[in-house]
């Protein structure tokens, strides 16, 4: 499996990154690191740029980020007109990792604070697709 | 080395629904440049065409539209930087031109949006972020630059009604603008009280999808001289990239990709923000105007938005920026946009503007960004 069910529109399914979505069927979201040189990253790469090798392991991203920014889309592209309102944000999780995702429903918008802490989990999404989401920690 | 000078500009009109097909479109930008010049399309060595092509229904644009000009048999062929795609096709030109192998070059953006719903149009602009990492929860343009906008806020206390004051001054302008899609002033209650469309940006902090063409014809040195009275001449030229990614952005209060082609531009003209008279900066939203402020180094960080408290960036002010209105008023055809900014800053250094010209003006300075910051190009110009 690739990632055709990832998200609420999928563009693409085939990459070696594929493993990300059977971690997130697990209960986990994933990044990866050069074993060669230790440098890590999400998106996840399957592919060291600095080291010109493809030697990765992927790790868990646990604990807890902190918000970033955040928007309140009220106008979806095509395909996500069901979704709006929805709410983009990018969390920082520590050494160079930042993650762009939604804010979980169950957070309210006067609640929001740039700075808040945040944990990201993966979300079942209707017609068996998967995502993740930042949730209250 | 030969210098190389700008020396014919044109636009059409730009519209949200031109009603022509794209060829007669960029006929209408290509008349306007050549207008004055003393040369024909036979002068012309090659074409260089720009426009963002998941929006063109015709494939491999640039031999449709070299046929339309009568530019065939000479080299033509397509440049894509999405937004900035004609400010990319600009440094192209240069470079073919400093090479040696081309004399006189014309570079033609265009973009007939109106071919897509405008929903249609947000979905390609989805996908101009990262598809298998981003796209999927529904990123936008105005969503990206919404993020930058509350980071911007929360940093520096940046506030909405600042925001809306860059659309006040570029509604202004926009008004007397013959060329823009948008000719009504804007109070800022009409801004401040427009629907939300992803926070904190509203409907009119928001540039609009539109039809439209523009031509930028460029010429080496001794050429240019003879062709033109007064050829205006590329002084700098910066060009970098940021991540596809929000992810991967080291701060969302300022463009890297804009600070770093302002660097490079400036360092090749030998000059500094101070020098600049008269600028077009990419306002797709009136956040990306104050940011681009900052990276420019009209302002320090933080302080753009003093430009617009003091109307700074008015006409007669101290650094008059998007006095024709800009993307806000203009409308953004994403591959035609690069070009009307250089078409503006040509006719300001020319004294020809018809909107509201800026006194003495001799340094201009062209921003032109394409996506959320991935890719950013500063064009330096001088009478």
């Amino acid at each position: 499996m690739g990632f055709e069910n990832f998200g609420t529109v999928s563009f693409t399914a085939e990459a070696k990154a594929a493993d990300f979505i059977a971690y997130l069927e697990a209960g986990k979201v994933m990044a990866t690191r050069c074993r060669q040189c230790g440098a890590s990253y999400f998106p996840p790469k399957m592919d060291c740029p600095r080291c010109l090798l493809s030697d990765m392991e992927w790790f868990e991203i646990k604990g807890n980020g902190k918000l970033s920014s955040y928007t309140v889309v009220n106008y979806g592209p095509a395909g996500f007109e069901a979704d709006a309102p929805y709410i983009l944000a990018l969390g920082e999780f520590g050494d160079g990792i930042q993650i762009f995702g939604r804010l979980s429903r169950d957070i309210e918008e006067k609640d929001i604070e740039l700075g808040m802490s945040l944990m990201v989990s993966p979300v079942k999404l209707p017609d068996d697709r998967i995502a993740y989401e930042f949730r209250r920690t | 080395m030969e210098e190389v000078a700008v020396v014919g500009v044109g636009q059409s009109v730009f519209s949200r629904k031109c009603g022509v097909s794209i060829r007669e479109l960029c006929f209408e930008a290509f008349k306007e440049a050549m207008e004055g010049l003393d040369i024909t399309g036979n002068d012309i060595d090659a074409s260089i065409i720009c426009s963002a092509p998941e929006y063109d229904k015709q494939r491999s644009p640039a031999g449709l539209i070299s046929e339309y000009l009568q530019l065939t048999p000479k080299p033509s062929f397509y440049v894509e930087s999405v937004c900035s795609s004609s400010s990319t096709g600009l440094r192209v030109a240069w470079s073919l031109i400093k090479a040696g192998l081309h004399r006189i070059i014309a570079v033609i953006g265009f973009q007939k949006m109106s071919e897509l719903t405008s929903r249609e149009a947000a979905e390609r602009m989805g996908r101009g972020g990262d598809i298998i990492w981003e796209s999927p929860f529904g990123i936008t343009m105005p969503a990206g630059y919404a993020m930058y906008a509350r980071a911007h806020m929360a940093k520096y206390g940046t506030t909405e009604e600042q925001l809306a004051k860059v659309r006040v001054k570029n509604s202004h302008y926009g008004a007397t603008n013959p060329k823009a899609t948008y000719r009504k002033e804007l109070s800022l209650d009409d801004i401040l009280n427009s629907e939300v469309i992803t926070s904190p940006l509203k409907k009119f902090d928001c540039c609009a999808n539109a039809d439209g063409s523009s031509c930028v014809i460029v010429a080496r040195g001794d050429v240019a001289r003879g062709i033109t009275q007064i050829p205006i001449w590329i002084m700098g030229l910066g060009a970098a990239t940021d991540t596809m990614t929000m992810s991967g952005r080291e701060s969302l209060t300022g463009l890297r990709c804009a600070q770093e082609a302002a660097k490079q531009a400036y360092g090749m003209a030998g000059i500094g923000p101070q020098d600049i008279d008269v600028a077009e900066v990419h306002d797709c939203f009136t956040i990306s105007e104050v940011l681009a402020y900052e990276d420019l180094g009209f302002a320090k960080p933080g302080e753009g938005v003093r430009l617009i408290e003091e109307k700074q960036t008015y006409a007669d002010g101290k650094m008059p920026v998007n006095v024709d209105g800009g993307l806000l008023s203009k409308g953004h055809p994403i591959g035609a946009t690069g070009g009307s900014q250089i078409r503006t800053v040509v006719r300001q250094l020319r004294e020809q503007a018809t909107e509201a010209q800026v006194k003495g003006a001799e340094i201009g300075l062209v921003h032109n960004i394409g996506g959320i910051g991935q890719y950013g190009n500063v064009t330096i110009l001088r009478r």
